[in-house]
């Protein structure tokens, strides 16, 4: 198990007061997480010590700060045993990963009549750049339904990848209900189908392990910033093969190997995809996100965040009127979206913002799910390596006092 | 600390007992709008009399206390003003009856239902030319 006071001490934000005498209590790391000291120390001792552009100079600064934005990839890689760094490229975040695949490989692969299979779960940033691909191309997407539960309809997947279907591209991890999919057996269908695989695994990276060639998808793309990384910063994987026969996604310095007035040729991987001066700070603050995180053990950052929704999913049950939605904890990452009959989510979290409780209120840029359920908004509490029991506590007495605002 | 001052009692008694509220039959306009931040809806009808002045007005939606607060209270103000009037109703004037400190976000919430009432009365022909509309249909 996580040693969870020590882990509260890596992580300044939490002894700040959001209001005076009131502590922070942050329950938002679904939508961000916060950064221990380990992962801002490296951020900032790169602009101290090293800074300089990568892969440019000969001089001694750009040779060390190119070493360690290289470094940070290699460790990325392992993180998620990738066999090779040169299939981890670097992008902003998850939702330019899967905008590069939907471009690059999309524009190239999909033709008119050809089918996308996402889930009805999925995160707009899994949805719309295929809705926009789709339409380009006059191309079918399909959906597996949820069911009540939250989890996927599994049995529906089958009849829904046909020849077809290209590519099926799904969450690893509901940002909603907090399901846990089974990626692997996901995959293998897909495979079956003759469908590349791609996994959205936003919310998965932060909470689980993650093992590529276990999983055998073809693409995978996360952020930085939810995992104790900071923003601005995440990978796309994908397999050598498929990356290799792909176009450029952006165009510029850094991603070509020759450039002359009549044209231009591109560079190897994983350069071909990363065009202009990156983000290196952030590579090199993402690389160090990971070294925590693997410090922590991410067995035990999954088996803590499992003790921590069961608390809280127990504790919410005694809330009269509160639902939770999506399945139970042994199904689930620390994802935990609710309503309660009375109060708009809205205001939740206004009244629990006095307590110095943070969560997310809305339709978490899940609008397809929210409207499948019939409602519009749910309130979101997300745990992760430092939230305690006593913030569930907290959480639950903060939510009574919500109801006695509304009289209810 | 729990600063409550956004939740006093008028907010939470027009939450749970709107005015205002439902559809006309009879409605000269009406129009829809979402909150993108948080996907809540609201739409309000509005029925105009012969000189063209709101003669009743109905707003429907989902939403927080003070977007529903807020419709209540601006539906309840807007009866008897002209199209102009409408169309020139201001968000400080509907701030101000609300009354209550918001943060930058809730004040989204708080002038949806003008945002929607407005974008209707700018979608309607001036009263001049309503009236020949009724006229012609006499």
């Amino acid at each position: 198990m996580l040693n969870v006071p020590q882990i509260r001490s890596d992580f300044p934000i939490l002894a700040t007061e959001v209001y005076p005498g009131v502590p922070l209590i942050y329950l938002d790391s679904a939508a961000s997480s916060q950064k221990p000291v380990q992962v801002i120390e490296a951020m900032d001792d790169y602009y101290r010590h090293t800074n300089a552009n990568v892969h440019r100079g000969i001089h001694r600064l750009s040779e060390e700060a190119t070493n360690a934005y290289e470094a940070a990839r290699a460790k990325i890689a392992r993180f998620i045993n990738a066999p090779d760094p040169a299939e981890v490229i670097y992008v902003s975040n998850t939702t330019e990963g899967i905008n590069l695949v939907a471009y690059s490989w999309g524009r190239a692969n999909i033709q008119a009549g050809d089918e996308i299979l996402l889930t009805e779960m999925e995160h707009h940033a899994n949805l719309v750049p295929w809705q926009v691909l789709a339409e380009e191309k006059g191309a079918v997407i399909k959906y597996v339904p949820f069911l009540a539960d939250g989890t996927l309809d599994l049995t529906a997947v089958p009849a829904l990848l046909t020849e077809r279907t290209k590519i099926f591209a799904f969450t690893a991890v509901s940002n909603v209900f907090g399901t846990v999919n089974p990626v692997k057996q996901l995959v293998k269908l897909a495979h079956d189908a003759g469908a590349i695989a791609l996994v959205d695994a936003a919310q998965a990276a932060p909470r689980m392990p993650l093992d590529v060639q276990d999983w055998d998808c073809d693409f995978m793309a996360f952020s930085a910033h939810k995992m104790c990384g900071p923003t601005g910063i995440g990978i796309l994987y994908g397999k050598r093969a498929l990356l290799e026969a792909m176009p450029p996604f952006q165009a510029g310095g850094d991603m070509i190997r020759r450039v002359t007035l009549e044209g231009s040729t591109w560079n190897e991987l994983p350069w071909k995809f990363e065009a202009g001066t990156p983000a290196i700070a952030e590579g090199i603050g993402f690389g160090a996100a990971v070294d925590y995180l693997n410090g922590l053990g991410m067995e035990n950052v999954h088996a803590h965040e499992q003790f921590i929704t069961n608390y809280a999913l127990e504790a919410l049950s005694e809330v009269g009127g509160l639902r939770v939605i999506g399945p139970p904890a042994s199904q689930r990452g620390g994802v935990t979206a609710f309503t309660l009959e009375g109060i708009h989510p809205h205001d939740i979290a206004e009244l629990l913002d006095k307590d110095g409780i943070a969560i997310r209120a809305g339709h978490h840029c899940a609008m397809p799910l929210h409207h499948k359920l019939g409602i519009n908004s749910t309130a979101r509490a997300s745990f992760y390596v430092h939230t305690t029991t006593e913030e569930i506590d907290k959480l639950v007495a903060s939510l009574h006092r919500a109801k006695k605002v509304f009289r209810l | 600390m729990l600063d409550e001052s956004m939740y006093r009692e008028q907010i939470i008694d027009l939450y749970q007992n709107p005015l205002n509220y439902g559809h006309l039959e009879d409605a000269d306009w009406t129009y829809e709008e979402d909150n993108p931040l948080c996907g809540d809806v609201i739409e309000v009808d509005v029925k105009l009399d012969e000189n063209g002045r709101v003669a009743d007005i109905a707003w429907s939606g989902d939403g927080c206390a003070i977007s529903q607060a807020s419709a209540s209270l601006l539906t309840d103000a807007v009866k008897g003003l002209t199209l102009e009037e409408v169309r020139n109703f201001s968000k400080e004037e509907l701030l101000e009856m609300i009354g209550v400190p918001l943060s930058m976000a809730r004040v989204k919430c708080a002038l949806l239902s003008l945002k929607v009432l407005k974008a209707g009365a700018y979608g309607m022909p001036d009263p001049k030319s309503l009236h020949q509309h009724i006229d012609d249909e006499a």
